[in-house]
């Protein structure tokens, strides 16, 4: 048995003197769509063949729904009792949950007050927290198809959890459910325990002395932590901490938190750099393999 | 005063970027490099506000019970701990340590 590099093979099938294979050409006349031969590939949208997803059943996705709603619902307490101890009054503190209602701004503008920062820096960080938001409704918008009607109503609820439960869900039907079932539970219980916090703090008095004040780092991080998946989401995170604590003692309160914001613009410019680098190398290469097959 | 401005301007902002999501046509928002910033940003707020929230008082940097307590939260994560839980665990350090010292 004769063993015949794979190259070697490719090259000696289409011979030159054969009519039929003249490389390159047979590409260029042959783009996919005009071919119409049986089993190539369809050119079709990538939509219908997600509809035809195997059907989920409805209990099952108010389950998956029902559990995230709850879970999360249940730590608007912590938001409740850290707002009442940054000094924030009973209806302050509420209309929060009633009318922000995404948790990591309603953590960030309270922790920017109670630190003494002014109204526009700590509104400034509580809105890029949501800027977030509009992505994940570019997603659900698409998978929900919701009449104009209802946008107003249902953007209310575009938050971390709500994408989480509807987007994986296989029909829009199945993700409508997944949508309304944990945006309803999630906004009911987030603003009862959000009360029931917040009269806990002032029946406490002193929040310090029970160590709430660590409760908003500590949800930063229960936030952040999934978040950190590749090099790129930690060197960001490295760099903000060592901007925001080197900045802490010279600028005004908020302002260095805004400032490590920009962690990620300059790990997103560098990291485009060594890629842009590596792809001119693969591309290099990939030039350099189709001329060896063309020769 | 001050927090009623702080609060409506918070509730405009967060609204209005929600909103943005569902009524703009798709495509406007879908270049990567928007995209990817949009994923990044958060990290970036996040791990600074978990940094200035433990080791800030006012305009200095001190080393006191919320850094055991924040401690006590990353060890909670690391065992996968439910969300409340994982605060539970700083608050709880938080408040031995300050009754300890």
């Amino acid at each position: 048995m004769t063993y015949r590099p794979v190259g070697v093979q490719e090259r000696t099938r289409p011979g030159p003197n054969d009519p039929r294979s003249v490389p390159g050409v047979a590409e260029q006349t042959a783009p996919p769509e005009s071919t119409g031969a049986p089993g190539a590939i369809s050119a079709g949208p990538p939509g219908p063949a997600a509809e035809t997803r195997p059907d989920k059943p409805d209990a099952a996705v108010v389950r998956d729904a029902l559990g995230v709603g709850i879970a999360v619902g249940l730590s608007g307490f912590a938001f409740g009792v850290t707002s009442a101890g940054s000094g924030l009054s009973l209806l302050q503190t509420c209309v929060l949950s009633l009318l922000v209602f995404t948790g990591a701004s309603q953590f960030a503008l309270v922790g920017a007050l109670a630190a003494g920062g002014n109204p526009y820096t700590a509104a400034a960080g509580a809105f890029f927290l949501g800027v977030r938001n509009a992505f994940y409704g570019l997603r659900l918008s698409q998978l929900l198809a919701l009449p104009r009607a209802v946008r107003p109503f249902a953007a209310h609820w575009v938050i971390d959890e709500t994408t989480a439960v509807t987007l994986p869900q296989p029909t829009r039907r199945a993700a409508r459910i997944g949508f309304t079932v944990t945006g309803l539970t999630l906004y009911v219980l987030w603003n009862l325990t959000t009360l029931v916090g917040a009269l806990g703090a002032e029946a406490l008095g002193d929040t310090d002395a029970w160590g709430l004040d660590a409760a908003s780092p500590a949800v930063f991080l229960a936030l952040l932590a999934p978040m950190l998946k590749s090099t790129t989401e930690r060197v960001t995170a490295g760099l903000a901490v060592l901007l925001a604590l080197t900045l802490l003692p010279v600028l005004p309160a908020g302002v260095p938190v805004l400032l490590s914001a920009f962690a990620a613009p300059i790990v997103l410019f560098l990291m485009g750099r060594t890629k842009r680098g590596a792809d001119t190398k693969d591309d290099a290469a990939a030039q350099r393999k189709k001329g060896e097959r063309h020769s | 005063m001050n927090v009623w401005i702080a609060i409506g301007l918070t509730v405009a902002g967060c609204y209005l970027a929600k909103l943005l999501g569902l009524l703009v046509p798709a495509g406007v928002l879908e270049r990567p490099l928007v995209q990817r910033m949009a994923a990044l940003l958060p990290v970036a707020l996040l791990a600074a506000l978990t940094a200035q929230q433990t080791f800030g008082d006012g305009q200095q940097l001190v080393l006191d019970a919320r850094a055991a307590g924040l401690g006590a939260a990353a060890l909670a994560l690391v065992l996968r701990a439910p969300f409340l839980v994982v605060v539970g665990a700083g608050v709880l350090v938080t408040a031995g340590v300050r009754a300890l010292a």
